[in-house]
């Protein structure tokens, strides 16, 4: 039963976490970690010889070292291991340089193109990342190296909290925002593409004029893809072509902006088995980069 | 002797100025509303009153602002610049720049000494440069709207705020709330990321002085004062800037009516 009374928090989406089995990090030479500390969210991977073991995807708090704390924290959990057994940890996101126990800082756009390049493979050369506060796109070549980018963190246009925005003002719940916005019959026009507070304000306008909430997010979820679909195309579209960050998982923003682009992204590898889990491409690469870090430091 | 009205359909109110021998005699706000067109009739209806003059008095009417469409009574338009720089000049004879900024958008208008617009630049696209910004900002801090300048002008710094987006300002709050950042320092954060957005649109018009401050928010105190340090230079504010936009257009209607009696002759 839910009480009605209680104002649901409708932009608060799942936290998760996961170990993968039949692993053991008794038996792994190098142990390391990479964790994320977004503006949103904050994600922790630990990998046994760079591969994927364990990893956690919470809610960033008022607080960024508490954050990362937390994350890895969560990560480690049932697996036996503490602080101690880390050969190296990288930490990265917005609020990398307040991650305590990482060895190193290292910016999420060098995270996330390598990152991605170890979930698709080599033939990534744009990387679309959708974070909560900001928007990238990332041209990489075929060692997950940054070639260029460019970002949009001056504006919420595009960003998962300008959706969580939208999503508590119509009430979806965020993991539903991208089906619901498909579900409409004929594409509406988008409303504004350039401000977030323009654009919510326009919404309660088509609410009012007895547009249905269905319709409302379609204009919004549109406009974004818009959005991001510039920034994409300004630093140019090469296939493949893969979406990271918490909004990989919108399928709205994802095939709006493939039919603007007329490109298709690589599918999404089965998270629960691999932990190739796109909303976790930075710390995947923060965890790699760890790896590299240590064996370089052992060689010296 | 003309008498005409210049109506302003701004995003968040309507405003009406009547204009009897170019001073200004009756003037009327009301909020916009879901229908627009009749929140128009009635700030004018209360113009009128307070005037003391009748509608069939009223030879022309002007209609401005981002919903003008709406205000389908009138016997003309002006454009939002146009009726900016005539306002200006009309409040201060030495005006050549004319900021206005309202609650959806800010402009600058450079104007000859006979309040004809020359050139100008507009921000409409992000909110964090109007007014919208400081109500957002005062609903965070759950301080009332009027005293958020009052509460800026306490402070000797800006807290440290994202304050690029009205959305991330808004998230940024809560947190600074909790780590007992003053409220003051905050509100400063505020109008200073809004000032230095202002700011760097009228720089690339060029800083021309006299300059005018007109709008809605040329009324807070706490936006004129970071605007004044980012400027570098004195702002000229009329006793009601709200009024610009809405005296403006009166202006261009009674230059019509005039214009329509000599063609009448």
């Amino acid at each position: 039963m839910t009480n009605n009374n209680e104002k649901k928090e409708y932009w608060r989406w799942l936290e998760y976490k996961k170990i993968r089995p039949n692993m053991d990090p008794k038996k792994a030479n190098i142990i390391t970690a990479g964790v994320d500390v977004g503006s949103v969210g904050s994600k922790a991977v630990i990998m046994l010889d760079g591969k994927i073991y364990a990893w956690s995807v919470m809610r960033t708090g008022s607080n960024s070292s508490d954050s990362a704390k937390k994350a890895l924290g969560w990560a480690m959990e049932d697996t036996g291991l503490t602080l101690d057994d880390f050969h190296y940890i990288v930490g990265t996101g917005y609020g990398r340089v307040n991650v305590p126990m990482a060895n190193r800082a290292i910016t999420e756009i060098a995270c996330h193109a390598k990152g991605a390049n170890y979930i698709w493979g080599p033939t990534v050369r744009t990387v679309l990342d959708v974070g909560g506060q900001d928007v990238k796109a990332i041209k990489v070549d075929q060692n997950g190296k940054v070639v260029s980018f460019l970002m949009n963190d001056k504006c919420a246009a595009g960003t998962g909290r300008g959706m969580e925005v939208i999503a508590d003002l119509l009430k979806i719940p965020i993991e539903d925002v991208g089906k619901v916005s498909l579900s409409v019959t004929e594409e509406p026009k988008p409303v504004s593409s350039t401000c977030v507070v323009f654009a919510k304000t326009e919404a309660v306008g088509l609410l009012r004029k007895g547009w249905t909430k269905e319709k409302v997010i379609a204009a919004y979820v549109k406009a974004m893809a818009i959005r991001m679909s510039e920034l994409i195309e300004k630093v140019g579209c090469e296939k493949d072509f893969v979406i990271t960050g918490g909004q990989s998982k919108n399928i709205g923003i994802v095939d709006r902006v493939e039919k603007i682009l007329g490109v298709k992204r690589l599918p999404v590898p089965n998270l629960e088995e691999t932990g190739l889990d796109p909303a976790s491409a930075g710390a995947i690469g923060a965890a790699l980069f760890a790896k590299a870090l240590y064996e370089k430091s052992q060689k010296q | 002797m003309v008498v005409s009205a210049g109506v302003d359909m701004g995003t968040q109110r309507v405003k009406v100025a009547i204009i009897k021998d170019k001073q200004v005699v009756g003037k009327a706000q009301e909020f916009v509303g879901f229908e627009p067109t009749k929140a128009a009739e009635k700030a004018l209806e209360e113009a009128l009153k307070s005037a003391n003059i009748s509608r069939e008095e009223l030879e022309h009417i002007t209609a401005t602002g981002a919903g003008v469409d709406m205000a389908t009574f009138a016997d003309s338009k002006v454009s939002m610049m146009g009726a900016d720089a005539k306002a200006g000049v009309y409040f201060f004879k030495s005006a050549r720049t004319v900021i206005d900024v309202g609650a959806e958008d800010a402009r600058a208008v450079k104007c000859d000494e006979y309040g004809i617009m020359q050139d100008f630049i507009v921000n409409a696209r992000c909110a964090a440069g109007a007014g919208t910004f400081i109500e957002a900002m005062a609903r965070a801090l759950e301080v009332e709207l009027e005293d958020m300048g009052p509460l800026s002008l306490k402070a000797e710094r800006a807290s440290p705020i994202n304050a690029s987006c009205v959305i991330f300002a808004e998230s940024d709050v809560v947190s600074l709330i909790h780590r007992e950042e003053p409220k003051s320092e905050i509100a400063r954060a505020i109008f200073d990321a809004m000032a230095e957005r202002v700011a760097s649109m009228v720089k690339r018009l060029g800083v021309n002085p006299d300059i005018v401050l007109v709008g809605g928010v040329a009324k807070d105190e706490g936006f004129v004062a970071s605007l004044k340090r980012r400027l570098g230079i004195e702002l000229l504010i009329p006793e009601e800037p709200i009024y610009a936009g809405a005296i403006g257009a009166a202006l261009v209607a009674a230059k019509k009516a005039k214009r329509a009696r000599r063609r009448a002759q």
